[in-house]
């Protein structure tokens, strides 16, 4: 993917500019609002990863101008303001994703994945989902692998979705808690992982060939 | 005390203006006086020509000059009269009246001329005009003055007007002395205030405002300031004890990483060994990162800036969301979870937080009670026992009643519990969250185990 970092702290730009490239992405990478400004409105990016406090402007009023013009590259905010308004503020700005500093690195990775695939997937509005011989159908809420039919309870059915919608990809504890039940803090209890233990119950049970992976430090991937 | 000080202050300004307010008024009531006075007597002088003059002209009327002379005659000859009477002839020659000669003074418009009596005794301030009289042209030529001796009557003006102005200056004098007095007293107290200001500035923070005890407006600007004072100090004790907490917290994991750290560098040989230090490395400092945000919530919560954006929200349906998520845990733990849902309060507050704290206590619950013990998350209306409450309970060791102020601090951890995981802020922000949404925290002994409830102010219809 085509990625634009606007953060003018060198030292974390530096970081996750590495980072990103090393997972195979292009990345350019500016250092203040008004270059952002530029560089996002004259090449086309996959996602664009906004800090929110450059020098002389709130990265907020960057998106906005952008949105205003027209611009839909999904944007990932980064704050050292981890509070429950700033998050709202962010969203509400025309953010697609909001992350508080300090993070780890595979957290940012799996979610600028996650939003540079909801991109190149279109908006279109599916109605069935199929990762290999995995299909979920999502009018009559059913799930089948190969020929079997795999009830779920409605929490378990959402948590599957998220995971066939970002197939292939890393998805977080955080990004699930976030997703399926909309909740932005950190339990202490291990909660996610006891939900993916039972729903890889249900999914790969019977089947030879696994398709929930945990990966290590980072969180799950569900892929054929 | 700076006197220069003074005429720059408020209060002398102040002082100034209702001077020259008093001044002003003083001034309108000297001139009604001097009106009522001076003034009087003028006009009645004039009245009193007018009244002669038609005396006069009756006499004139009835029996021409002759008359005329005999009756200026008599009535000059009448002694401490201030009336001037003279009939002259066509040249202007005396025929009678008790002026020596016509003065040639030049009547104004209305016949009125004002003129010096030559052979009166000079007066001593040398005052030029010292008469006042109308002049007529009779018949035939000859003239007639009525006029009176106004020496008298400006000399008693003089007077009225020497004593307003010393009645004037003594109100100027009294009036500035005393503003001077009245602003220096308030100066004063405002000087001891803005001096012990400066002291707290300075360092010492103990120091409070004086207070007189009238109860006057810079009292209660004392008592005001004091009580801000007091509320800064008592902030500042809790900011501190923050801060030693958190020193203290965070230097035990940090210097445990860094040793950590360390030792690797020392002593690991192999890929494999770095791996694994890295990794545990990485686990602290989660850990450490767990601390902060939670640290961070919890200054958030006791901000109480989030208030602003309350809204309504279901507390039931907060408790069925979270036990959602927590109930493979709990099964998983071994427990028996369940919900008890009596009511679908609704209550003004912020759904993140408040789910987070019921997150929170459920994290306690499962992490305290043994296997098989029973978990239960409960939702009640204002018709219930306690009133609107979520409420967790557990078969956990539970919180001797005398310790359960105590584990709300801070980094509070029992005894008991050192041995297990937790930063010791999970019921503190619990605490906190309760607090911003003006609820009680209410810790009671399930019998075994422990009864956490969040209960929430009733409010009034609407």
């Amino acid at each position: 993917m085509k990625i634009l970092v606007i953060e003018d702290d060198a030292q974390a730009a530096a970081y996750m500019v590495k980072g990103l490239r090393e997972s195979g992405h292009v990345v350019d990478h500016v250092a203040d609002g008004k270059d952002g400004l530029f560089m996002a409105g004259s090449e086309t990016y996959d996602v664009l990863i906004v800090d929110r406090l450059l020098p002389g402007r709130d990265g907020l009023s960057l998106v906005e101008i952008l949105r205003g013009a027209g611009t839909e590259t999904p944007v990932l905010f980064l704050s050292a303001l981890g509070s429950v308004d700033d998050r709202v503020r962010g969203l509400r700005a025309g953010g697609d994703d909001y992350l508080t500093k300090p993070y780890a690195f595979s957290e940012l990775l799996a979610r600028v994945e996650a939003l540079g695939r909801r991109k190149s997937a279109g908006a279109a509005a599916t109605t069935r989902l199929q990762v290999g011989d995995l299909e979920m159908d999502l009018l009559a809420r059913r799930v089948r692998r190969g020929a079997k039919q795999i009830d779920l309870l409605p929490r378990e059915f959402r948590l599957l979705e998220y995971l066939m919608r970002h197939a292939g990809n890393v998805v977080t504890r955080t990004m699930l808690l976030e997703n399926v039940w909309d909740y932005h803090f950190d339990p202490q209890t291990n909660v996610i992982d006891v939900h993916v233990a039972r729903l890889r119950q249900k999914i790969d049970r019977d089947f030879p060939t696994p398709m929930i992976h945990t990966v290590r430090g980072a969180g799950y991937t569900l892929r054929a | 005390m700076p006197d220069l000080g003074l005429l720059r202050t408020t209060t002398f300004r102040v002082a100034l203006l209702y001077l020259g307010l008093f001044i002003a008024s003083v001034l309108v009531i000297l001139g009604l006086i001097y009106w009522f006075t001076a003034g009087f007597i003028e006009r009645q002088t004039d009245e009193t020509i007018a009244a002669e003059i038609a005396g006069l002209r009756e006499h004139y009327r009835q029996r021409r000059l002759p008359g005329l002379i005999e009756v200026v005659n008599a009535r000059s000859a009448t002694p401490r009269s201030n009336t001037l009477y003279l009939v002259a002839s066509p040249t202007y020659a005396p025929l009678a009246g008790n002026l020596s000669a016509w003065p040639d003074a030049v009547p104004d418009q209305d016949g009125w001329v004002e003129f010096e009596i030559k052979d009166a005794p000079p007066v001593p301030d040398g005052r030029r005009h010292d008469a006042r009289a109308v002049m007529f042209t009779l018949s035939g030529g000859y003239h007639l003055l009525v006029g009176r001796d106004t020496r008298e009557r400006s000399h008693f003006q003089e007077r009225v007007l020497i004593s307003l102005a010393w009645a004037l200056l003594l109100t100027i004098g009294l009036g500035a002395a005393g503003g001077v007095l009245i602003s220096r007293n308030v100066m004063h107290r405002i000087d001891a205030i803005n001096r012990t200001t400066r002291q707290i500035m300075s360092g010492a923070l103990q120091e409070r405002m004086a207070v007189q005890g009238s109860g006057d407006e810079l009292d209660q600007l004392a008592g005001n300031l004091n009580a801000m004072l007091d509320q800064i100090e008592q902030l500042m004790v809790g900011m501190r004890q923050v801060s030693d907490s958190v020193a203290h917290d965070l230097r035990t994991p940090l210097t445990r990483l860094r040793s950590r750290l360390e030792i690797t560098l020392v002593e690991c040989s192999g890929e494999d060994e770095y791996r694994a230090a890295i990794q545990e490395a990485i686990g602290e400092a989660d850990r450490l990162l767990g601390i902060f945000s939670a640290l961070l919530s919890i200054a958030e919560a006791e901000a109480g800036t989030l208030q602003r954006s309350f809204q309504k929200v279901a507390l039931a349906d907060i408790a069925r969301q979270i036990a959602d998520l927590y109930e493979p845990a709990a099964e998983e733990a071994g427990l028996t979870f369940a919900s008890d849902i009596r009511a679908e309060p609704v209550v003004l507050g912020n759904q993140q937080l408040l789910a987070q704290a019921v997150a929170n206590l459920l994290d306690n619950a499962l992490k305290y009670s043994p296997p098989g013990g029973r978990v239960t998350l409960a939702v009640d209306g204002p018709d219930g026992a306690r009133g609107t409450c979520i409420s967790v309970s557990d078969g956990g060791p539970g919180i001797p009643a005398d310790q359960r102020e105590t584990v709300l601090r801070r980094f509070v951890r029992l005894e008991s519990s050192r041995s297990s995981p937790g930063n010791g802020l999970g019921l503190s922000l619990v605490d906190a969250v309760a607090r911003l949404h003006g609820a009680r925290l209410e810790m009671d002994d399930n019998r075994p185990g422990l009864i956490v409830a969040i209960v929430f102010p009733r409010i009034g219809a609407g």
